[in-house]
């Protein structure tokens, strides 16, 4: 499972970085957006691993041993509210600027 | 009252994160309303970040200790709950963001809050997320702060649109979106290794993390450390700031002045707090990367300065300079000379905000291109002196005198020439540098202290220089038509600005004791973490049922 999810990470985050470099305003957004769900996968694994067992505790007589760690989770769940936005507003400066300049190239005008 | 004292710490978060909120409610058309809520509840900011910095300097002096209040919120206990800590040097930030937003409020409030919408909750929520990122003690929630600060950053230099804003702000986004995905990639890795995202019970654990986690550990720490960086602007990873603050409208350029500062706080606060005396193996991870890539940025700072066109991308190249500055003078790891470093963050942050904000009145009273002329002029020879004549007896009009003296106080302050905060601040800066242990001993001069001491002075001179020509350029060489239509509250932001570099010298004996104090405290976390560990939790709410 840890060698399945790090490959994961790993070609997300090369697929990435390799978009994010590419010249096309859509090309950075669909980059940008690769490194955040490997950077979430990532956050994720930092809990290490656990097959069914559950992050919520419930009352009585607790053994740790028997639960995941919530504080990932709990954390995933707020970048992934924050990255969502964030693309979303990317989004919007990106068709932005396609009006101002009329070509989608990062620089705003073609080489 | 006392029960507001009470909450303090958490105010400076809520107050703008409720105006930002209330204002959005309210219609544009309404602006007059906006404007007078917004400047309110700024005022209100400034008072309680008065109070803050009260607080943390007469705790600090009754109990001998560090003057750190904390503020559990939820009143969890403190390394399960998120944590506020206003120390020193929190609450002098805190106070210096409210300032700066006092003054681009007020300068905004002439022409540039009517240009687009949302700007004064975008402005409030900047401020929110500004205060934010320097009270809290927590690892994750630095984070969110970053992203509200960030978020409405965005907003903010895009105000205003235009081509050239909204491509640089693209710019803007996209690495600044890369820099939050290191973030997380490194507060995740600090997590995965010791288990905790309190800062000060980080700081307890790392001398105990066993020695294969270490490399783990520290390439986490390297890794969050880029992402600061990158809104510090350290060379190499700061190529996008002077762009995008020349693109950035006059009084956001001035709020974000203080931007890379929180990139700064960031660096200062983790690197000496993790990685302080109490660090075991780890001791002084990173320090010689700081103190050398702050060098290059300071060389770069003071190149791009003397090459820049136009005063504004002065203005940004500026700011790497201040950058550079600081971060060398953090890698150098003596208290001395990061209390000077202090003085200089306050002094320069003040100074640049106000030139960013005398950027745009400057260009009102110069011809169109002055600035590539004079460029071009200075290499192929000035043949314009048939007018000579007719400028004998000229009126000076009242705005240009006043516009011409705050120039010039800018330039005194920003190449650190006597008798401003400046020189001070330079002064304060150099002196523990070359006597580490203090004045009475003799040591020798370590060759980084040398070309530090030298990279200073040399940043000075080329501020010195492109300065000058800017201000020769604008006041002396171009022929204005007619006085320049300078509103009050437009150069009365940029006077109180100037006036407090110029009381930062009058009353630099109770300042530099106060920053002697928090530099001293940051560079013995023991206290620090004593401090937030230990954090009361408050059990009695009073009269529960």
């Amino acid at each position: 499972m840890e060698l399945i999810l790090a490959i994961a990470v790993g070609v997300l985050t090369t697929c990435g970085v390799w978009l994010l470099l590419r010249p096309r305003t859509f090309q950075v957004i669909v980059g940008l957006s690769l490194i955040s769900y490997a950077v979430n996968l990532f956050i994720f694994s930092m809990g290490r691993l656990r097959i069914d067992a559950a992050p919520v505790i419930e009352g009585g007589v607790i053994d740790p041993a028997n639960y995941t760690d919530p504080v990932p989770q709990a954390l995933v769940l707020t970048a992934i509210v924050i990255s969502f936005a964030m693309t979303a507003l990317f989004l919007v400066v990106l068709l932005a600027a396609r009006g101002f300049t009329g070509t989608d190239h990062v620089d705003g005008r073609e080489r | 009252m006392h029960m507001l004292l009470d909450h303090l710490v958490i105010l400076p978060i809520l107050l703008p994160l409720a105006t930002g909120a209330i204002l959005l409610f309210i219609n544009d058309r309404l602006r007059p309303v906006k404007a007078a809520i917004n400047f309110a509840s700024t005022m209100l900011l400034l008072v309680l970040a008065i109070l803050l910095v009260r607080h943390a300097a007469e705790t600090g002096q009754a109990a001998g200790g560090a003057g750190n209040a904390t503020y559990p919120l939820g009143n969890w206990p403190v390394p399960f709950g998120i944590v506020l800590v206003a120390d020193r040097l929190s609450a002098l930030l805190v106070l210096l963001a409210a300032i700066l937003g006092l003054c681009a409020l007020t300068f905004s409030l002439a022409r540039w809050h009517a240009v687009g919408p949302s700007f004064h909750s975008l402005f409030q929520f900047l401020l929110m997320g500004l205060c934010g990122a320097f009270l809290t003690g927590d690892l994750f929630n630095l984070f969110v702060f970053f992203e509200v600060l960030l978020a409405a950053s965005y907003g903010l230099a895009l105000h205003g649109s235009g081509s050239a804003r909204v491509r640089a702000g693209l710019h803007y986004i996209a690495i600044n979106l890369a820099a939050s995905s290191l973030f997380l990639i490194g507060a995740a890795l600090i997590y995965g290794v010791i288990g905790t995202l309190n800062m000060a019970d980080i700081a307890a654990r790392v001398a105990q993390v066993a020695g294969a986690d270490r490399g783990l550990l520290e390439a986490g720490a390297g890794i969050l450390g880029i992402a600061f960086l990158v809104k510090a602007g350290m060379w190499p990873l700061g190529f996008w700031l002077p762009n995008t603050y020349a693109a950035a409208s006059a009084p956001v350029a001035a709020l974000f002045a203080i931007m890379t500062k929180v990139g700064i706080y960031a660096v200062l606060r983790l690197s000496l707090l993790v990685f302080g005396d109490q660090a075991g193996a780890s001791a002084g991870f990173g320090q010689a990367f700081l103190l050398y890539g702050g060098m290059a940025t300071i060389a770069y700072g003071a190149i791009g300065a003397l090459a820049a066109q136009s005063t504004a991308r002065l203005s940004g190249n500026l700011v790497l300079m201040s950058s550079g500055t600081l971060l060398a003078a953090i890698g150098f790891g003596n208290a001395g000379v990061v209390s000077g470093a202090l003085f200089y963050l306050v002094s320069s942050t003040l100074a640049i905000s106000a030139l960013f904000l005398l950027v745009e009145l400057l260009e009102r009273i110069r011809v169109e291109g002055a600035d590539i002329l004079a460029v071009t002029l200075e290499a192929y020879g000035d043949d314009d002196e048939e007018d000579e004549v007719q400028e004998v007896g000229v009126v000076i009009p009242g705005a240009l005198a006043v516009l011409g003296v705050s120039f010039a106080i800018c330039a005194l302050v920003l190449s650190g020439l006597p008798p401003l905060s400046g020189f001070l601040a330079k002064f304060a800066m150099i002196s523990p540098m070359l006597n580490p242990e203090g004045l009475a001993t003799v040591n020798e001069v370590s060759a980084s202290a040398w070309w530090l001491a030298g990279l200073l002075i040399f940043s000075g001179f080329a501020a010195l220089i492109a300065l000058s020509r800017t201000g020769i350029n604008t006041f002396w060489a171009t022929v204005s038509e007619g006085p320049a239509a300078v509103r009050v509250i437009e150069i009365l932001p940029v006077i109180v600005l100037l006036g407090l570099c110029v009381i930062m010298v009058v009353l630099a004996g109770p300042i530099m004791t106060y920053l002697e104090a928090a530099a001293n405290a940051l560079h013995a976390p023991a206290g620090y973490i004593a401090d937030v560990l230990g954090a009361p939790v408050v059990v009695d709410l009073g009269g529960a049922p």
